[in-house]
């Protein structure tokens, strides 16, 4: 009968030997060498029935099709931009993606999207080589205007968004900031000055906190104490 | 059997005592401290990040890059000419093969990950150090690797096979101590360093591999812990 060695949202390391014997099976993070089920990342491990798991904690963001991510202008090209969206592959958003007016040959291209304009953009292809494309078409997908622009560790965004996005909707009912999170780790917020430097702060916290359960309380207790003094922006 | 006895007492199968911690580097995407006696290293991982030149790039697979330095005021301060030399770059070399054969890097071609290795103070087997807190390292940085990696040396002192030789112990006897560094995948116990100072028979290095073995597994566990204690902390509070 095999036996599992360690126990379920247990942080685990690679090579930690993690189930012995042929009952247990390698998934995502794990590998099988003989009778063993080894960890080759470091991350938390989830038990689905026999399937093993693990949950990164760390690591850089690899683009994937459909997700929607912050990127940067790095350059202006002939027929359209290239973004850094926070990997180790730069994107490029294709005119066409670019805007639902129509873009005449030879135009300014810095009027649509500037060097160093931030935006909101939508991943629609990777290729094996990790070459990525980008739209600025879709519902939500925008250029930033102001607000504050944060790196966080990619791999806390499903934290910092919760179940059903809870997670950023108590930020912004506290704080009352506009709030978009990439899948990159970008996160982007626009609010009153105070306010958002107690988004920051609750932000930071849920990317140290992540691996820990009862974060929602946490998190709340410090948004309650840092907006306590400050009601007036957000009712009127 | 015979009456030796190490200069700082330890058993012969003992090595000096370990201190290791990661996530000491704050911008790093992952770093490690790996402290063996009065031997320290520390070790800050970047990427994987775009590489160049291009001509560098391998369209297949990531690429590890290792740079050891000892810093000007390390060992017994003779180094005082900061920068690249023969050895440092030697180790570097020989660090980043002893790292490689656990690594994955297929999912990011043309990228490569970066692995700064700085020995503030050495007293023998910094390039042990250094690869265990490289290895340290680049697992805190989330790199998929199916093992870790560990090192220590071990030697012959006066005929005497011990463990993780010090600085006194390299220069005991009449040629100097052989020294063997090695670096091993403790799951499958294949070795990922090998090299040598000094002459021994055949025999004796067959012996000092079987002999490295326990050690190197005890040491993969201390990496081990060392990186689990990073998330313990925040679990108390």
């Amino acid at each position: 009968m095999g036996k599992l060695l360690a126990k379920e949202r247990e942080v685990v390391v690679p090579g930690q030997i993690i189930s012995e014997g042929m009952d247990y099976l390698p998934s995502t993070g794990t590998y099988r060498l003989k009778e063993q089920v080894i960890v080759n990342r470091l991350g938390i491990l989830n038990v689905d029935g026999k399937v093993l798991k693990v949950t990164p904690l760390s690591g850089r963001y690899l683009p994937k099709e459909g997700d929607t991510v912050i990127g940067k202008v790095e350059d202006i090209l002939m027929s359209g931009w290239r973004m850094d969206i926070n990997s180790p592959y730069s994107a490029v958003l294709p005119l066409r993606e670019a805007s639902f007016d129509f873009i005449k040959k030879g135009a300014d291209l810095s009027k649509y999207f500037a060097l160093d304009d931030y935006a909101v953009v939508k991943i629609t292809s990777v290729t094996t080589q990790n070459l990525v494309d980008l739209s600025a078409k879709g519902q939500g997908l925008r250029r930033l205007r102001g607000g504050r622009v944060i790196k966080v560790d990619c791999n806390k965004v499903p934290r910092i968004i919760g179940k059903q996005g809870s997670m950023v909707k108590m930020i912004n009912d506290a704080t009352g900031c506009r709030i978009t999170v990439g899948q990159n780790g970008v996160v982007w917020f626009m609010g009153e000055p105070q306010m958002e430097s107690a988004a920051f702060k609750a932000i930071r916290l849920i990317e140290q906190e992540a691996h820990t359960q009862g974060l929602t309380d946490r998190v709340k207790a410090l948004l309650d104490e840092l907006t306590k003094d400050y009601k007036g922006g957000k009712d009127e | 059997m015979s009456k030796f006895k190490r200069p700082s007492g330890r058993k012969m199968d003992e090595p000096r005592k370990i201190e290791a911690e990661v996530g000491v580097i704050a911008r790093a995407d992952g770093s490690a401290r790996f402290k063996i006696g009065d031997t320290e290293a520390l070790a800050a991982v970047y990427g994987p990040r775009e590489l160049h030149p291009r001509f560098l790039q391998d369209p297949k697979k990531g690429i590890l890059r290792c740079n050891y330095n000892m810093l000007p005021y390390a060992g017994d301060g003779s180094r005082v000419r900061p920068g690249p030399s023969r050895r440092s770059k030697e180790i570097s070399m020989v660090t980043e093969k002893a790292l490689t054969p656990v690594l994955d890097l297929s999912q990011f071609p043309n990228t490569v990950v970066d692995v700064f290795i700085e020995l503030p103070q050495t007293n023998a087997g910094s390039r042990c150090a250094g690869i265990c807190a490289a290895a340290m390292a680049l697992a805190d940085a989330g790199i998929i690797m199916k093992d870790m990696i560990s090192s220590v040396a071990v030697g012959y002192v006066e005929g005497n096979l011990v463990v993780d030789l010090d600085g006194p112990e390299e220069h005991m006897g009449e040629n100097e101590s052989p020294d063997i560094p090695l670096a091993m995948i403790p799951s499958t116990e294949e070795i990922t360093l090998l090299q040598m100072d000094g002459i021994v028979s055949k025999k004796q290095l067959l012996e000092a591999l079987e002999f490295a073995k326990p050690v190197l597994k005890k040491i993969s566990d201390v990496q081990k812990q060392a990186i689990k204690a990073k998330y313990e902390l925040g679990e108390r509070k």
